[in-house]
């Protein structure tokens, strides 16, 4: 299906004009306010689908804001969607729909609604511009957008002492992360003169300060992304951030752990092959850091999940094991580069990384439902919830059965591509991710014990299931996991396969603009 | 030497403001820290676009001569703007948990345990 260019630029334009309005439509009515953005979220997901369809279909698309002429590349920001990047915009998108249907009788109760839902519209905005511009300062422009947006929208809840702290704490990382990414940006534009990404890539040498832009750039993007050592912003704002903002700070994580993808893959494409110091390959080098990186993240995510006795930071150390393992996929899809288990093993950590954010997002959903329906989120105070909250439970039972990897659901599906592709590179590497997996099986099989079994607790006599809206979103999310589940090799074909390729192929990405003079 | 005396301030600025952030213990001093990162970023930027004599790169009614790189310019401006809004939400921030802590010590604003 073919559309048009600019449909690219309404992607990113429908939910900022949608931000400024619904304060606006917020005075009219709130019920008509809540409409109006699950509208505008749900028709700017819908050209995100008819905008995947093409890409899928027909190659890389490309939009140009500023002077058409190539000989002007200084005034101009080019937009550049290949599959990955509709990878990412798809689950943005779809994550952040969700949220929104969530917090219709979520948040009901709150007064500033008006401002959470433009920040979530800002956010929005901002996560699909990192995912989808091609250029390097504007990736930094839409990167502080969404951390000004996460931030504002953790600390929403601003009655409570944590929100505030784990914001403040939150706002500190992500502003120094931007600046290192603005500076590693500075240094490659005044060697190259340029900042988009695939002119960059086409000229990049691998000198000194180029290694200085990488480590700046690797650093400041994965401590975004939560990776262990730069994770512990992640269990605090996850847990104190409304449940409907956690899963939307989910996909703001994985916006910028496709930044990490991008700089490595495309940005820094042409030299992963050059020889490094010691006569050691750099996708080596690179790849055997991100593997010992996903290996501790793997272990520390799980070891704190298991002496957690707070619901949701249970769930958010689940979270980091969960991006251990996309790391260690990706790391050693890096390592093995141009070898069939490599293929694999990027296949694998690119299909978790849609799987981790349908499986945390629901536990994320479920979590939020216990507190809406006990206002309790302490495991030690919980129990007996299975009589009252039937469907909750269902939903809590494919959740953590998905993020643990059981067979038939999704999480099963790539975990199973990342272990027999890191087998091949070292055996101990897969032994621990199996391990790992199980022991997160036994974490959620002792809060599935403590919340939902057991006897009815006196003061729990009366909960209630939990509205309609917040059963649809979770369950429009369960019904996902379990198509995936069941059907894993037509996802991996139609939408990981791509997106693997689109990494791997990135002088096809280059090529689109510096020969096709776009 | 003297043409590096810029980049050596980048240098001690984004230092100082690192230093600023990791070792002081009052919540404003790590918003000026934070400040600090920021001048030395887009010091770093307007000093990549300057050239030798050259004026400001305004084409009406320009003198003639060498002119500044415009495009660094026109990136730190951005930044600037961001950078505003960032130390706002910040400092609002530290407004909130002063009123909820009654302290700035981060020793003491620690109610989120491992």
């Amino acid at each position: 299906m073919n559309v048009p260019d600019y449909t690219i630029a309404l992607v990113v334009a429908i939910p900022l004009l949608g931000a400024f309005l619904t304060p606006l439509v917020g005075r009219i009515n709130d019920k008509l306010r809540n409409i109006f953005v699950i509208l505008v979220l749900t028709l700017n997901a819908f050209l995100v689908f008819l905008l995947a369809s093409d890409v899928l279909t027909t190659g890389i698309k490309t939009y140009v804001f500023g002077a058409q002429d190539i000989s002007y590349p200084i005034v101009r920001i080019l937009f550049e969607v290949d599959a990955m990047s509709i990878f990412m915009a798809i689950i943005s998108s779809i994550l952040v729909t969700v949220a929104v249907i969530y917090s219709w009788s979520f948040m009901k109760e709150n007064t500033g609604l008006d401002k959470y839902y433009t920040l979530i519209l800002l956010l929005t905005a901002g996560m699909l511009g990192m995912v989808l511009t091609g250029d390097m300062f504007n990736f930094f422009v839409f990167l502080e957008i969404t951390s000004i947006a996460s931030c504002a929208l953790i600390a929403f809840w601003t009655h409570k002492g944590e929100s505030v702290e784990a914001g403040f704490k939150y706002i500190v990382i992500s502003a120094m992360g931007a600046l290192f990414v603005l500076f590693a940006i500075a240094l490659l534009y005044g060697q190259y003169n340029a900042l988009n990404i695939a002119l960059l890539s086409s000229v990049i040498q691998y000198t000194f300060l180029d290694k200085i832009a990488l480590v700046l750039l690797i650093v400041a993007l994965a401590m975004k992304a939560g990776i262990v050592p730069m994770h512990m912003w992640l269990p605090d704002s996850y847990g104190s951030a409304p449940s409907s903002i956690s899963i939307i700070l989910v996909s703001a994580t994985l916006a910028s752990l496709y930044g990490v993808f991008r700089v490595i893959f495309t940005l820094y494409g042409n030299v992963l092959s050059k020889i490094a110091n010691f006569g050691i390959p750099v996708n080596v080098l690179i790849g055997w850091l991100i593997v010992a990186l996903a290996v501790i993240s793997i272990l520390i995510g799980v070891f704190m999940a298991l002496i957690q006795s707070d619901f949701k930071r249970l769930i958010a150390y689940g979270a980091v094991a969960e991006l251990g393992y996309m790391f260690l996929g990706i790391g050693t899809g890096i390592v093995a580069l141009g070898t069939a288990y490599g293929k694999t093993a990027l296949d694998g950590g690119i299909f978790h990384v849609i799987n981790d954010a349908l499986d945390v997002g629901l536990l994320f959903l479920v979590a939020g439902a216990i507190y809406y329906a006990t206002k309790e989120t302490s495991l030690d105070k919980l129990g007996g919830l299975a009589r009252n909250m039937k469907y909750t439970t269902v939903f809590f039972i494919i959740g953590f059965l998905a993020v643990a990897g059981m067979p038939p659901l999704n999480g099963f599906a790539s975990k199973l591509l990342i272990y027999e592709s890191t087998f091949q590179l070292n055996p101990i590497l897969a032994i621990v991710a199996i391990l790992c997996s199980i022991l997160l099986l036994a974490v959620f099989v002792k809060v599935f014990y403590s919340a939902f079994m057991g006897p009815q607790l006196p003061k729990f006599k009366d909960v209630k299931e939990v509205p309609k809206s917040m059963l649809f979103s979770m369950g429009i999310i369960a019904c996902i996991i379990v198509i995936f589940g069941l059907f894993p090799e037509f996802i991996i074909n139609n939408l990981v396969e791509p997106a693997a390729n689109a990494l791997i192929g990135y002088s096809e990405y280059i090529s689109q603009v510096v020969v096709g003079g776009i | 030497m003297i043409f590096n005396i810029p980049y050596i301030a980048v240098a001690v600025l984004i230092l100082l403001g690192l230093y600023a952030l990791i070792f002081k213990r009052n919540l404003i001093k790590m918003v000026i820290g934070i400040t600090l990162i920021e001048s030395g970023v887009n010091l770093f930027l307007i000093t990549l676009g300057y050239r030798k004599e050259s004026i400001a790169p305004i084409y009406t009614s320009s003198p003639g001569g060498v002119m500044a790189f415009p495009v660094p310019q026109a990136l730190t401006l951005t930044s600037i703007v961001i950078g505003v809004a960032v130390i706002a939400l910040m400092l609002s921030l530290v407004m909130h948990i002063y009123r909820h802590y009654g302290t700035l010590d981060v020793r003491k604003v620690r109610r989120l345990k491992e």
